[in-house]
């Protein structure tokens, strides 16, 4: 038996795992930098990494950016005592930072990130893949539901119930906001399916925000509320939950629920990017001018970084920008607003696109 | 009437989607992330402490190098979580100040204990103790935190006499003296 492609597809997916692990880190340290300088203050600024730290000007530049913050983050999450309050169900208790771990490294495998020679640089190419990144990224809200019910208190309750029944609202607003985009990636008669990689591809002359806008904002919302970012923060709403589900959590089982929280904001960045931003096309009417070879493959990925990183960015600000929604009016909009206007963007596009097909082509 | 009833007008379409408010703050929040930031970076950078500021009391001699305390107990007693502890003490007939008469032996002061009211600088008929800018003290035992009459005095320094008063009641003492 060859071991030789197995072990490739192995390599790959710790190096992906790797970088969006690293990504995430630092976006931590983006939003505190971000949450300071909104605020008028600097951020972190004062963790210094022997030998790199004093070379004269740019290791103090790099130590006033907190570049080497992330690093005594992670290692204090790992060297933390880790106490386990007496109160808890122990075996859902460990459960759950799992169970919200895995989901959020497991939907990058199907999020292509770049091309190469009009080939998808991606884990697995599924022709469902965006099937598969709303199944699974939608199973990281039974962590937060077992998180909040073994803690067997009542803030993490709380967050539990609240995570879950915001995740029900807006899924359904999100899974009705992409169909449009897929509708029309879809010519009649291909075969794509639901395929990430035919999404991008289909926008290289126009990208999809500026032709479904409205898809793209319901999206965006959504996105927001399913990767539970302020101002729909309610299964964690700091202010009112001390710190929602995972209240009782500390050490390295915080900060599993912290990493994937930040991985589910880089993938529905990716997701942002590659369904209503152009993925890696280059600008709206402009060819890609990406070259073939891999010299090409890692200018268009580093594009597509870009785009991300500026949707992540996007996140952060809005959330030093909006105060948190009350949890009634999050249930409105989820239910009231945001799903009949998604349904009927979707019959309005489907419509469109029948007469479209019926008397122009 | 000096106030002015302003009609509230009913929202329109746009505004009601609030959308166009979620960009208003987003510019300001933009705004804000350039400008100068207003951190006063602590350890590098010391803020500058207000006439009046109470920080950490301490004990003061006057310029002759006299302490200035005379163990009147008033600030032992009137100080409310009874930080203070004072064990008075004679001066030797033979010092120059005999006449004062008076001295703090110990004079202890537990900064654990003490909640910054300035009860005790108030109440000093001496002008002997005072709260002054130190605001950041840190010790790894309570015992440590228990400043001696030394270590207050090293803190407190030296602080003008206004009054002079037992230099002016020796004045006269000696005055009396030659006069018979
Ligand atoms: S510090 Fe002032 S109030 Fe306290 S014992 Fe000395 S003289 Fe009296
Ligand atoms: S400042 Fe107040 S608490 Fe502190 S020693 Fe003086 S009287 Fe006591």
């Amino acid at each position: 038996m060859n071991y030789l492609p197995v072990l490739i597809a192995l390599i790959k997916a710790v190096l992906m795992v790797a970088v969006v692990v690293v990504i995430a880190a630092y976006a931590v340290l983006a939003e505190r930098k971000i949450a300071g300088w909104i605020q008028g203050r600097y951020g972190p600024n004062r963790t210094a990494f022997p030998v790199i730290g004093y070379i004269p000007i740019l290791g103090k530049m790099l130590t006033r950016l907190g570049v080497f913050q992330p690093v005594a983050d992670g290692l204090k999450f790992i060297f933390k005592e880790d106490p386990i309050p007496g109160h808890v169900n122990l075996v859902y208790y460990f459960l759950a930072p799992c169970v919200a771990f895995i989901p959020a490294m497991t939907t990058m495998a199907v999020l292509p990130f770049g091309e190469m020679d009009g080939q998808p640089l991606v884990l697995a190419n599924l022709d469902i893949g965006m099937l598969f990144l709303l199944a699974v990224s939608s199973l990281g809200v039974y962590g937060i539901i077992l998180a909040g019910w073994s803690a067997n208190s009542k803030y993490p309750f709380l967050g539990g119930i609240r995570g879950s029944a915001q995740m029900i609202s807006y899924e359904l607003a999100m899974g009705l906001s992409i169909l449009p985009a897929f509708l029309w990636a879809n010519a009649p008669g291909s075969e794509t399916g639901m395929s990430l990689f035919n999404v991008v591809q289909s926008q290289d002359q126009l990208w999809m925000v500026i032709w479904q806008p409205l898809s793209a904002l319901i999206f965006l919302v959504a996105l927001f509320a399913e990767t539970n970012r302020l101002p729909f923060d309610m299964p964690e709403a700091e202010t009112e939950l001390v710190a929602g589900y995972n209240t009782e959590y500390g050490s390295m089982k915080f900060g599993l629920f912290f990493v994937a929280e930040y991985t589910h904001i880089v993938i529905g960045s990716g997701v942002l990017t590659v369904l209503f931003l152009g993925g890696w096309n280059f600008f709206p009417g402009l060819p890609s001018p990406w070259p073939g070879g891999w010299v090409g493959g890692v200018l268009s990925t580093l594009w597509f970084l870009l785009k991300v990183f500026t949707v992540v960015f996007f996140f952060m600000w809005i959330r030093w920008t909006l105060p948190r929604f009350r949890y009634d009016q999050v249930m409105r909009l989820g239910w009231t607003v945001l799903l009949p206007l998604a349904l009927a963007n979707l019959v309005l596009n489907a419509i469109f696109i029948a007469l479209f097909d019926n008397w122009f082509v | 009437m000096a106030f002015k009833i302003l009609e509230r007008k009913p929202l329109n379409w746009a505004e009601r989607t609030y959308l166009p408010q979620i960009i208003t703050g987003l510019k300001i929040t933009l705004w804000n992330l350039f400008q100068k930031k207003v951190t006063l970076e602590y350890p590098d950078v010391r803020p500058v402490i207000p006439e009046g500021y109470r920080g950490i009391p301490t004990l003061v001699k006057d310029p002759k190098g006299r302490e200035k305390c005379v163990s009147c107990q008033l600030c032992e007693f009137v100080c409310p979580p009874k930080a203070i502890r004072i064990q008075p003490g004679e001066i030797p007939e033979d010092a120059d100040y005999a006449h004062v008469e008076k001295a703090p032996k110990q004079f202890d002061i537990d900064m654990l204990r003490c909640i910054y009211c300035g009860f005790c600088q108030e109440v000093c008929p001496e002008e002997a103790i005072f709260l002054q800018n130190d605001f950041s003290l840190s010790g790894y035992s309570r015992e440590e935190m228990v400043f001696p009459k030394a270590k207050l005095y090293e803190m407190g320094g030296t602080f003008p006499d206004q009054h002079n008063k037992w230099g002016k009641k020796q004045q006269a003492a000696e005055e009396a003296k030659a006069h018979g």
